[in-house]
């Protein structure tokens, strides 16, 4: 049977505030347990909430980039349930009414189509402590420092239909709030984290399955394996007649599979009500135009006008739209060379698997944007081939030199373009290898093309790769031909 | 020195008649003296106390002279009490010396007003006779066979036996009217958001509300003043000036326009406090007042709401009383269920646990909209009637309870018949407004109170017709015998 | 609709209350003596009635993002059941 797999996504972004959702206290990440814990934090009986400005704020843009309802309105509510992690018995949440309600966000895929996902909702929410499970005399400890952090969950509708658009849209979820300046997108550190609905269904039926929730799933490669693993052991489960049973999963990276949380699994009651210490939330049209002016150009604008702009193919543009830092490199490259598609390839190609192999971010690249740009303009007014540009890039990256100028000139790889030297060079690597050249000039064309190579590649050899390839090219076949 | 109000004692400190440690010394001395017949404090600060009373003394050589410089007050023990024991009444609180100070104990005490101690109440200010304190039943100082009230009862005994003239409660459903009701004091609860709640343990946050006791109107507004005001730290609380409650007294009644709702004086009201009211009636009339009957037509359905709303809150803000950070922890519990469920079941009381139980049951799934929302929708209608009669007349009259301090034990076992002792006052909780209740005369020796509602923020119209009828009465100048 | 015993005990649990069993038996009927007299909201006409959670009626402040909190572990630790190395101690999570 062909089977059809359906996700839907909620992602919790920790929204990078200066202090908690309802409490003055820091969200330093690694501080030392409980130490950011104040009074309301470890829920201390008669402590109460007061709401904090930015994260409203930051929900806010967040709603409009996605061009989201923003309702007049929204109630905060409490979602009761007992856990060590949870000091006042209740998550401060939002039910009926959230701050921010349907929008959508364009997604594209990897042969270069664009999906549009239904986003349902996302709402404000203060985040949980930590069990930790090491061992102290039979015990859990409890840090209870990141609780009180500002969530925002962001709900999307069950538009995602393989684990690859899944992940694709995670990615553009976190290049999104990233751009917003939201929410710093360190998913090793818990600022992004991902629940997975996945159900699958018979090709053609309309319908959901019973979905499973793949609980708290910490990265791009995470998120794909999670969904790919589950979505086979449902589909294995049904055929060998078994039924999907609604629960709560948790993914093991160690051992790619899924498992049931059982401990969680008893049926929960969370008699959400309004949570009666908070006040409705009043969101005023002149403050969402006034968000909205502040607003960024935003992924998918950026990548529009990266095609429109400078003629970059689909997928060129939506990897370097995809973060904010590595657009505004390419566009700082492109400002100093004026070629945006030389800037793309060697922001995509040669700066991309140097950051990879040293594992940096883009911020952190020992090559500045002025440098690389620099460089290009050099390959662009044919002082350096593109071939020693990579020596010169290499240069720069170990730090050899503040300028590609400066290396070229203390290396010495300028490019020979005096025809007359070009000549002489040639001369002597056509009389240095006689015996080819004439069986060069006994062969016929389809073969010559082949041998042409070698006599390039020895004229590059003997200019040490500074002759200019174009007049070398150009020349050789004169000599040759003559 | 015991008989002075706090407005005399003002006076006394101003002249240098005595100091404020002399006045906290004897009062320490005569809590200790009379405090076991009435069980009134939890705990008394008397360190603290005479540390604050020196501080005043020092603070009024040095030229102040606010009004509340080396008063002695008491607060209701959950008002927290940064290193005293806050203990809302409940074991589930043992131990528990709070880290920090209610704003309204912060206010009282930068007005000077020196603590004495932390006074007994109902567990959790859920009761109405004071019952079903972890530390015992508070006796009523008027016939110690009988309830005084509550569940600011260790209030109002304490302030009532003359131990000290002032004191902070709470009321959520009356627990500040009605024990003032049943030991002949004055008691007004604020309009909801008028005093912070930042510090003052919840029992049900939309309807708790901070105020004082005292033996007359011009004493509780006195302490109003000081404990009223906008609150940073309660997202509840109202940004908005402060009246001017003492200035407000003086003010003559003629043109006052009184309500006097049918339903409060229907069945279920003995008669005998129905005339009480009535006689206060034809005073204000000769102080100017003119009266009209009007009708609160919901205020029937004002107590099921109410035993919906304020348990449903409960279940939720006790759920953080869970033996993991603070309070009190069973014995060895053999799993993280057991802890909860222990410590829980052995900390909390018999009534704490009934409203939980109930609170928790009307949020569950399923019962949400036949509960909760409709308990809401009432609420509304509640509020609806209030806003009608007030565009009519500027306060409501009635009595404050439909029944006489009853006898110890009374009601014990029929936690119904007790939350019907709510029906006067539950209604000013559930629509927001502010509601005094003040000494109306006796019954066979018991107090019968009467309760002044007033439109949102009108504390100062209360305190006013309070005090003017005071002026020309003087039930609230009785003192129990043996006090 | 009365609560019967399984209700009273799913109730108990959801809240995390311990019961003596001997108690269930009162307790139910006490809670439904209590749900009698709230059934009585049943009768009330609210249609087209909004819900009122606010007495007043007003709407949330915000307040500026500062932090103004420090480190008081020592302190509000010193009135916890059981710390250790600064956490709080409860028998074992399990997920």
């Amino acid at each position: 049977m062909q089977w059809e797999t359906v996700i839907g996504l909620e992602i919790h972004a920790q929204l990078s505030t200066q202090s908690k959702i309802f409490s003055g206290s820091a969200i330093a990440f690694g501080a030392e347990p409980n130490t950011q814990a104040s009074l309301v934090d470890l829920g201390m009986p008669g402590t109460l909430p007061v709401l904090n400005a930015e994260a409203v704020r930051m929900a806010c843009k967040f709603g409009l980039a996605i061009d989201a309802e923003i309702a007049p309105q929204n109630v905060f509510a409490r979602k009761n349930y007992f856990y060590p992690d949870l000091p006042k018995g209740y998550q401060t949440s939002q039910m009926d009414h959230p701050i921010v309600g349907k929008g959508f966000l364009d997604i594209t895929l990897e042969d270069g189509t664009t999906k549009r996902i239904g986003i349902t909702r996302a709402h404000l929410e203060e985040d949980a402590g930590k069990s930790l499970h090491e061992d102290f005399h039979g015990m859990s400890g409890i840090d209870l420092n990141r609780a009180g952090t500002p969530l925002l969950e962001i709900v999307s509708e069950p538009d995602i239909r393989s684990a690859k658009e899944a992940v694709a849209y995670v990615k553009a979820i976190h290049a999104l709030v990233r751009y917003l300046g939201i929410c710093d997108g360190n998913m090793a550190e818990g600022s992004l984290r991902c629940d997975c609905n996945v159900s699958v269904r018979p090709k053609g039926q309309a319908e959901f399955g019973t979905r499973a929730e793949i609980k708290n799933v910490n990265s791009f490669r995470f998120i794909e394996k999670a969904i790919n693993h589950e979505v086979q052991r449902q589909i294995e489960l049904i055929e060998d007649g078994g039924k999907v049973v609604q629960e709560t999963r948790l993914y093991d990276p160690n051992k790619d599979q899924t498992r049931s949380m059982r401990s969680k699994e008893e049926a929960n009651d969370y008699r959400y009500f309004p949570c009666p210490d908070l006040l409705p939330v009043v969101i005023e049209q002149s403050f969402l135009d006034e968000v909205r002016a502040s607003l960024p150009e935003l992924p998918v604008q950026k990548r529009e006008r990266f095609e429109s702009q400078f003629g970059l193919s689909a997928y060129d543009a939506t990897v370097l739209a995809a973060s904010r830092e590595l657009a505004d490199y390419f566009e700082a490259v492109n400002t100093v060379c004026g070629d945006a598609k030389l800037a793309a390839n060697w922001v995509m190609g040669e700066l991309s698997s140097l950051l990879n192999k040293d594992n940096l971010d883009i911020e952190q690249s020992p090559v500045s944007a002025e440098q690389l740009g620099g460089m290009i303009l050099r390959i662009k007014d044919n002082t350096i081939s593109g071939k020693i540009a990579k020596m010169v890039f290499e240069a720069l990256a170990a730090g050899e030199g503040a300028s590609a100028d400066e290396i070229i000139e203390s290396k010495g790889l300028k490019q020979v373009t005096d025809s007359g030297a070009i000549e002489k060079m040639l001369d002597e690597v056509l009389a240095a290898n006689a015996e080819q050249v004439e069986q060069y000039r006994a062969s016929d064309e389809a073969k010559r093309g082949k041998m042409f190579g070698f006599f390039v590649g020895q004229a590059m050899k003997a200019s040490k790769g500074k002759a200019n390839p174009g007049q070398v090219n150009e020349l050789l076949k004169k000599k040759l031909e003559g | 020195m015991y008989q002075l109000t706090l407005a005399e004692i003002a006076r006394g400190l101003a002249d240098k008649q005595f100091s404020a440690e002399e006045l906290t010394r004897s009062l320490l001395a005569r809590i200790a003296q009379l405090d076991p017949q009435l069980n009134s404090f939890i705990t008394v600060t008397e360190e603290l106390a005479l540390e604050q009373a020196k501080a005043a003394d020092a603070r009024r050589a040095a030229g102040e002279n606010g009004a509340l410089l080396g008063a002695p007050i008491a607060h209701k023990d959950l008002f927290c009490t940064q290193d005293v024991l806050t203990s809302c009444a409940s074991k589930i609180l043992q131990g528990f010396k709070a880290p920090y100070n209610a704003t309204v104990v912060e206010k009282l005490a930068a007005a000077g007003a020196v603590t004495l101690g932390k006074l007994n109440m109902d567990e959790f200010a859920m009761g109405s006779a004071n019952e079903s304190s972890h530390y015992g039943a508070v006796k009523n100082p008027w016939d110690l066979t009988r309830v005084p009230g509550g569940s600011s009862g260790g209030s109002a005994a304490a302030v009532a036996a003359r131990l000290l003239p002032a004191a902070t409660g709470t009321d959520t459903g009356g627990s500040i009217r009605q024990p003032a009701a049943l030991t002949n004091l004055t008691g007004i609860k604020p309009t909801y958001g008028r005093v912070s709640r930042w510090g003052m343990i919840a029992y049900a946050s939309s309807l708790d509300q901070g105020g004082p006791l005292a033996r007359n109107a011009e004493d509780c507004a006195l302490m109003l003043q000081a404990m009223a005001g906008f609150d940073a730290k309660d997202s509840t609380c109202v940004d908005q000036p402060v009246d001017d409650y003492l200035a407000a007294l003086s003010q003559p009644l003629t043109g006052l326009r009184i309500g006097l709702p049918k339903e409060y004086f229907g069945a279920g009201l003995d008669a005998r406090i129905g005339e009480k009211v009535m006689a206060v009636v034809e005073e204000l009339k000769k102080l100017g007042a003119t009266v009209k009957d009007i009708s609160l037509p919901n205020m029937q359905h004002a107590i099921p709401a109410y035993y919906v709303i304020a348990p449903a809150e409960a279940s939720s803000n006790l759920s953080r009383f869970d033996g993991v950070r603070f309070g009190y922890r069973c014995e060895n519990p053999k799993d993280l269920q057991d802890l909860y469920k222990r410590s829980r079941g052995e900390g909390f009381g018999a009534e704490v646990k009934r409203r939980i139980m109930v609170g928790t049951y009307a949020l569950s799934a399923g019962y949400y909209d036949a509960y909760y929302l409709k308990a809401q929708k009432i609420r509304r209608l509640i509020k609806n009637d209030f806003v009608a009669a007030f565009n009519e007349v500027d306060v409501i009259l009635g009595p404050t309870t439909p029944n006489l301090a009853w006898k110890l034990g009374e009601k014990n076992n029929d936690p119904v018949a007790a939350y019907l002792e709510d029906i006067y006052t539950i209604t000013a909780n559930l629509a927001g407004i502010p509601g005094l209740s003040m000494p109306a005369g006796f019954v066979y020796g018991l107090p019968v109170g009467v309760q002044l509602l007033g439109n949102y923020f009108q504390e100062g119209r209360l305190l006013n017709v309070a005090h003017q009828y005071q002026q020309v009465t003087d039930w609230h100048k009785q003192a129990p015998s043996g006090f | 609709m009365a609560l019967e015993r399984s209700d009273v005990e799913k109730i108990a649990h959801l809240a995390r209350l311990g019961l003596n069993e001997d108690d269930i038996p009162s307790t139910t009927t006490t809670l439904n003596n209590i749900l009698g007299l709230i059934d009585q909201m049943q009768a009330v006409n609210t249609d087209g009635i909004e819900p009122l959670a606010h007495p007043l009626e007003a709407t949330q402040r915000l307040r500026a993002d500062q932090v103004t909190e420090r480190n008081q572990r020592e302190a509000y630790q010193a009135i916890a059941p059981a710390v250790e190395n600064g956490l709080y101690l409860v028998p074992k999570v399990i997920e």
